[in-house]
């Protein structure tokens, strides 16, 4: 279990590592500290949205060992020694992933609340499924409520990304 | 949102799960998933002393076979049943209820074991366990005890766990049934709860029912078992009408209260639909 450190007013912390988008952070949090906190306030990752706090909405979604989960409802010392990935780690070498581009060249984004989770839930659906139909689509982002776009052009971007029609630069 | 602050722990073995929860008493809650804890404690319905963390309790997340039944770990995570080979293979019907439940964000994180625990009657797998003739496994300090998860719930939100028990895992025996389904109607279809639901098992032998059951979900103020409409069935000719005949006898138990998700006299029709339906499709497709 975490190392526990109590500070001289008796109140207790954890010492635990975040491995959040490959870079290994080891810091202090209380038992009732929220992974979503601890990533926006502790971390400076401020990509990872919170809407509902509840489980509900997912725009506070990230990747748990490569698998999306709803970080509002993760205590921070729950994910000690695991893998995250926020939206801040999704762009390799300077370049958008291809979802993200994907989104920008359908109009996807309005607003852009949702969009970080909607960006990691596809994500993972295409790593399982690198060939998902569009109702496989719809049902891996039903946990990401988006309130601007009505989804259809978030889903085409999603299809489209599976289906390599993303163009790099027609945005 | 502010969760209550609380003193966190986090054993390895089950045994020392054990040992702190028998220290502990009722000052502590379990965590699993915790998608049901945290919401509680968010919104202030719970405020724990001491949590005590499953998380690496990792043979509790096992799903296996083993000579006359099926193990499924208590933490094992509703996404993990519904992509188990093994389950689609024997009892599709689990991974398929699995499947009508939550986002895939708290799929990924909410348990079976915490789904039973939780003992509210719109949970999706302790009517299809139930259909499935599943018992459970309760170990703590004092020891071990099994019990037909049948026998577990007994009112609403109402359960046999003692304080210092932790539910370790749940057995699905080999069994004759021919078939099993989970039919279940939320207002949408992707992260809602039932406004009713229903699991059936049956085991058909020529053109009869040899033996059947039926359990409903979001029906009355427990998951509920309807043992009439089950004796309705045995031994005579399947057809429609008699499926039919067994959708009212299920409705006439149920119980449901009006609620955002459906008024009673509504739910209590959809019990008699669902159950039609779940039997029929049971009957004609086997484990779906
Ligand atoms: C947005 C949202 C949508 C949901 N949708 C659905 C749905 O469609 N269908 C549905 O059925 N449920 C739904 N739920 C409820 C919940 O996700 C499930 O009941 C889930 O299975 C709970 O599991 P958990 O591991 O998260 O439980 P936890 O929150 O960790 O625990 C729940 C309870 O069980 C106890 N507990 C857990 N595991 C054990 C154990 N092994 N031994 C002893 N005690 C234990 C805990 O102390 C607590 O009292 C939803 C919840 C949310 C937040
Ligand atoms: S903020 Fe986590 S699901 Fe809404
Ligand atoms: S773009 Fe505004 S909520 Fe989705």
């Amino acid at each position: 279990m975490a190392q526990a450190i109590t500070d001289k007013d008796g109140v207790k912390r954890y010492l635990i590592t975040l491995n959040v988008n490959g870079d290994a952070h080891t810091i202090l949090v209380k038992g009732n500290a929220i992974l979503t906190n601890v990533l926006r306030d502790q971390l400076d990752l401020t990509g990872t949205k919170k809407g509902c706090e509840l489980g509900d909405c997912g725009s506070c979604t990230v990747l748990l060992d490569g698998k999306p989960v709803d970080s509002c409802l993760v205590l921070a010392v729950e994910a000690d020694g695991r893998q995250i990935t926020t939206i801040e780690g999704v762009m390799e070498n300077g370049r958008l992933d291809a979802i993200q581009q994907s989104m920008i060249n359908h109009a996807a984004v309005q607003c852009g609340y949702c969009t970080p989770g909607m960006v990691l839930s596809a994500k993972a659906l295409l790593t399982r499924n690198p060939h998902p139909n569009e109702q496989e689509v719809r049902e891996a982002i039903s946990g990401n409520l988006c309130r601007c776009t009505g989804y259809v052009h978030i889903v085409e971007a999603v299809l489209a990304t599976a289906q390599g029609r993303v163009t790099p630069d027609d945005h | 949102m502010y969760v209550p602050d609380f003193e966190y722990h986090a054993p390895n073995t089950v045994a020392e799960a054990c040992a702190i929860l028998a220290e502990l008493g009722d000052r502590a809650t379990v965590l699993a998933g915790g998608t049901d804890v945290l919401h509680k404690m968010k919104v202030g319905k719970l405020a724990p002393e001491h949590l005590v963390s499953l998380k690496n309790l990792d043979e509790l997340r096992e799903i296996r076979e083993e000579p006359g039944r099926v193990v499924i770990g208590a933490l094992a995570s509703h996404n993990q049943i519904y992509t188990s080979q093994l389950l689609q293979r024997r009892y599709l019907s689990l991974p398929m209820a699995a499947h009508t439940m939550a986002s895939n964000q708290i799929c990924n994180l909410g348990t079976v074991g915490g789904n039973i625990v939780n003992g509210v009657p719109s949970a999706d797998l302790p009517p299809i366990l139930i259909a499935l003739d599943a018992s459970i496994r309760l170990t703590s300090a004092k020891g071990e005890r099994t019990m037909p998860l049948e026998d577990f719930f007994w009112g609403s939100a109402q359960t046999r766990m003692e304080p210092g028990e932790i539910l370790t895992e749940i057995s699905i025996p080999d069994q004759q049934t021919t078939g099993s389904t989970y039919l279940k109607f939320g207002l949408r279809r992707s992260g809602a709860l039932a406004v009713a639901a229903a699991a059936v098992s049956v085991q058909v032998s020529g053109d009869t029912l040899h033996a059947v059951r039926i359990v409903l979900a979001s029906a009355a103020p427990t998951v509920l078992r309807v043992a009439d409409a089950e004796r309705s069935l045995i031994g005579r000719r399947i057809d429609d009408e008699l499926l039919a005949e067994a959708g009212q006898f299920a409705a006439q138990a149920s119980r449901p209260r009006d609620s955002i998700r459906g008024s009673a006299e509504y739910r209590k029709n959809l019990v008699g639909v669902l159950t039609k339906r779940a039997l029929k499709k049971a009957i004609d497709e086997g484990h779906a």
